[in-house]
């Protein structure tokens, strides 16, 4: 059992069990730091797999964005006089079921599978470079698409959640 | 039981492919069983996450090229314009009826 084994299981668990604290937690703003901790094992297991760019966008994107407006959503949408942040669930019982049949599908076939993995694995020291390249030749179109999108959503949000004034 | 334990000492493809197997699970969790739509949200960024390892890490084991990351940055820049709107589109559902529960809203209009 070496070093790079012992860190990798643990934030295997910080992910899982941050996640679980996201799905069975009763307390929305408990679950909403939880997430922060997923998302943060997640960037620890993109730099297991020598993914230090996206490690980083995980990090500036995920928990300095994505977090930051799900937790103003949970603030604007929690009725604050009487406060009631928790939160119940519906159809539990058949969710229990479907999930459990799909994780264990997939994971039987992720063990059993015969991957085809390939001699010579990627060991490029710096991703960096090498995905800007990329987004500027091969991936051209789809990024500059991306950027209209992200344009549209940004255009979008501003317009659906102002306050229209009630005639 | 002996080969388990070997199997468990070294960490290759079908470790992370197990692991975001399972955050697959609890993300589908979260969006069949919670009531309000800001867990449902949450359920949804842990699939993309789990979606996102398996490209990254099907890049570092299968592929030489970078790829998948790419597509895993695409994918990141997707959840977050999903992010905010769908967070914009709860805020007016809360304005109008007063509630995020998505069982309790089943009108059109109010």
């Amino acid at each position: 059992m070496d070093l790079y084994t012992i860190i990798f299981y643990l934030f295997a668990v910080i992910t899982l069990g941050a996640a679980s604290i996201v799905v069975f937690s009763r307390n929305i703003v408990r679950a909403a730091f939880a997430l922060l901790f997923a998302f943060f094992g997640v960037a620890g297991i993109y730099v297991f797999l020598l993914a230090d760019f996206i490690a980083v966008t995980q990090l500036l994107i995920y928990v300095g964005g994505i977090m930051v407006l799900i937790l103003f959503g949970v603030m604007l949408t929690n009725r604050q006089i009487n406060v009631d942040a928790k939160t119940g669930t519906v159809q539990t019982l058949p969710a229990v079921f479907i999930t459990a049949a799909l994780a264990g599908t997939l994971v039987g076939i992720f063990w059993s599978a015969d991957w085809k993995v390939s001699a010579n694995m990627s060991t490029a020291d710096k991703t960096a470079p090498q995905i800007g390249e990329l987004l500027l030749t091969k991936y051209l179109l789809p990024f500059e698409v991306a950027s209209v999108v992200l344009l549209v959503a940004l255009i979008g949000a501003a317009m659906i959640a102002r306050r229209e004034k009630k005639p | 039981m002996q080969e388990l334990l070997t199997y468990l000492q070294h960490p290759g493809l079908s470790h992370f492919l197990i692991l975001s197997g399972l955050l697959f699970s609890l993300g589908l969790f979260a969006v069949l069983t919670r009531r309000n739509a800001i867990m449902v949200l949450m359920g949804i960024e842990l699939i993309l996450n789990a979606a996102n390892i398996n490209f990254v890490a099907f890049s570092r084991y299968v592929t030489t090229t970078l790829d998948g990351h790419v597509v895993a940055v695409f994918v990141i820049i997707l959840a977050a314009a999903e992010a905010a709107i769908a967070l914009a589109i709860i805020l007016n559902i809360y304005q109008n009826f007063n509630t995020v529960n998505i069982d309790e809203i089943n009108q059109l209009k109010d």
